[in-house]
């Protein structure tokens, strides 16, 4: 398989504080990789230098030739009282670099497939308001396809849904991956996404680990990455992320309470 | 019926029945893009501060069209430079850019005091004196704005949008950014003079926002703002005729009538579309 994008030594930064140092990492073709980490670690970041709507301050970062990206952006960021329908918003995306309004009849018989295919096609007219949350992720899944990419990068792609769609949000995903696609998404969510994905990168400012997800849910890494304790227990083969309970009492009495508070009604 | 046809018989009435209308549907299609990007403070704000490089050209002793057209477009940049940084925000940066620039003009009138330049006209309008040249003017601009929408009508959406997705995907942001700033600063210096710098803001804003409650198809909200504000000004004017008040007033009056009944015609509506994204 061959490297579709590769970082080397890659540092980023917002002003001067860096949110990422030398960061290595390759995605290749078929890859399906999930990046993790706390709040703040640089995950979404690491996505905006993929895309290349970010540039590093340092490091290098080699694209394949024949690499094309779809973007799917954090739904919680659409402005959804925006007047866009959802045949709008999966047309504004084309592939073949048109600018006016009319859309060609490829155009058209690319994004209806597309549609279809994700369980839309019936809602080309549609506010994209007026949808469900899993129908609202798949417009901007379709919008990232109609650009026919070999690599999808999707930022938190299940942040905010309920589990249902988050169930069916993933199995989509694993649908077009089985169909060649390259995926790369971030998420925060340890149990529900990343334990189900073949490799995962944890990250905070720098690579913490990669690997399965067994490599990387290791209560060490996720210590290191968190700064805080967890256990890991295995479910159903499954690494499943707890919260590491300390025995010591959250709060100490350091007063005894008020005696009525000891007493029961009559 | 004579009544009615009146005023036709006078050719600066028609040259500013034409004007109007023109002026009227090029507000409201740029103005689109003005209220969907959350800047309707701008044309305000960029109204002000053309007002101010008109002065400065005049001071300088170049032509004013010109000199406020540049000037326009400088600001209009500066306020996109200055809006990206979070800490301040779009609206703070059109307050200290265009308000800085306007006080700058206002300090200019205020040192020469031989002033000859009658900048009256700028800040009120004067449809009824529109000439041919003036027509010409505003026609020319409106075709450039229309044909500019139409040829980068789709990164142009996709930037308005969603701006980091338009990037990722290979949009030039920054250059649709610096292709509206243009075509604002251009739609605003022509309807200065039509409208007056205390008016032109309404103008850019009360059609889109009237499309917005009619359709949620972004498509469909471009043609029908132009058409409110095109409509806008040939009724304005027509009625300023007859009700013998300023056409300018008249336009914006009509358009905030228009918004008006639209809201009310669409409360149900846009009731039911609060309940479904609240559920």
């Amino acid at each position: 398989m061959s490297d579709l994008i590769r970082l080397e030594r890659v540092t980023a930064a917002y002003g001067a504080e860096p949110v990422l140092v030398d960061i290595d990492l390759a995605i290749a073709d078929g890859d399906f990789v999930g990046i993790v980490g706390p709040s703040g670690s640089g995950k979404s970041t690491l996505l905006r230098i993929l895309t290349g709507s970010m540039r590093p301050s340092s490091g290098s970062i080699e694209r394949s030739p024949k690499v094309r990206i779809g973007y799917v952006p954090q739904v919680e960021t659409v402005n959804w009282f925006f007047p866009v329908t959802v045949r709008e918003a999966v047309l504004m995306a084309s592939p073949s670099g048109r600018r006016g309004p009319r859309a060609t009849p490829e155009e058209i018989r690319g994004a209806t497939e597309i549609l279809e295919h994700l369980g839309l096609g019936d809602l080309g007219d549609r506010h994209i308001r007026a949808l469900s949350g899993g129908q609202q992720q798949r417009v901007f899944i379709a919008r990232a396809l109609m650009r026919r990419p070999n690599l999808l990068l999707l930022d938190e792609p299940t942040s905010g849904v309920d589990v249902r769609t988050r169930h069916d949000v993933m199995h989509l995903l694993h649908e077009l991956h089985h169909e060649g696609l390259a995926i790369v998404l971030t998420t925060h969510d340890l149990n529900g996404i990343a334990a189900h994905l073949p490799s995962l990168v944890c990250v905070n400012r720098e690579v913490i680990a990669r690997g399965s997800p067994r490599e990387v849910m290791t209560p060490d890494v996720l210590e290191r990455a968190y700064g805080a304790p967890m256990d890991v227990l295995t479910h159903g083969g499954m690494p499943v992320v707890v919260e590491r309970v300390e025995e010591a009492p959250l709060v100490e009495a350091t007063a005894p309470l008020p005696k009525e508070h000891h007493e029961h009604p009559a | 019926m004579s009544i009615l046809l009146e005023p036709f018989e006078f050719e600066f009435f028609r040259n500013a029945l034409i004007a109007a209308t023109i002026v009227g549907a090029l507000c409201g299609l740029i103005g689109v893009y003005v209220v969907l990007r959350g800047m309707s403070y701008i044309g305000h704000g960029l109204a002000h501060a053309i007002f101010g490089w008109a002065v400065i050209a005049a001071t300088i002793g170049v032509g004013i069209l010109a000199g406020a057209g540049l000037g326009g477009f400088v600001s209009a940049l500066m306020i996109n430079r200055v809006a990206r940084r979070r800490t301040i925000g779009a609206d703070a940066a059109i307050g200290v850019v265009t308000i800085a620039i306007l006080a700058f003009g206002l300090a200019l009138i205020s040192l020469r005091r031989g002033f000859t330049q009658n900048f009256e006209s700028l800040l009120f309008g004067n449809v009824l004196a529109v000439g041919v040249a003036q027509i010409v003017a505003v026609a020319v601009v409106a075709l450039a704005v229309a044909g500019f929408v139409l040829v980068l009508y789709r990164p142009l959406l996709f930037t308005t949008f969603d701006p980091e997705v338009a990037a990722a995907s290979g949009v030039r942001v920054s250059r649709m950014n610096s292709f509206l700033a243009l075509a604002l600063a251009a739609t605003i210096v022509v309807t200065m003079q039509i409208l007056g710098v205390l008016l032109v803001s309404a103008a850019l804003v009360i059609p889109p926002v009237i499309a917005r409650m009619i359709t949620d198809s972004f498509g469909r909200m471009l043609w029908l703002s132009t058409a409110v504000g095109s409509a806008a000004g040939l009724i304005g004017v027509y009625l300023s005729w007859h009700l013998d008040i300023a056409s300018g007033p008249a336009i914006v009056l009509v358009e905030a009538v228009a918004f008006v009944v639209t809201y009310a015609l669409t409360a149900r509506r846009n009731r039911l579309a609060v309940v479904d994204a609240h559920l």
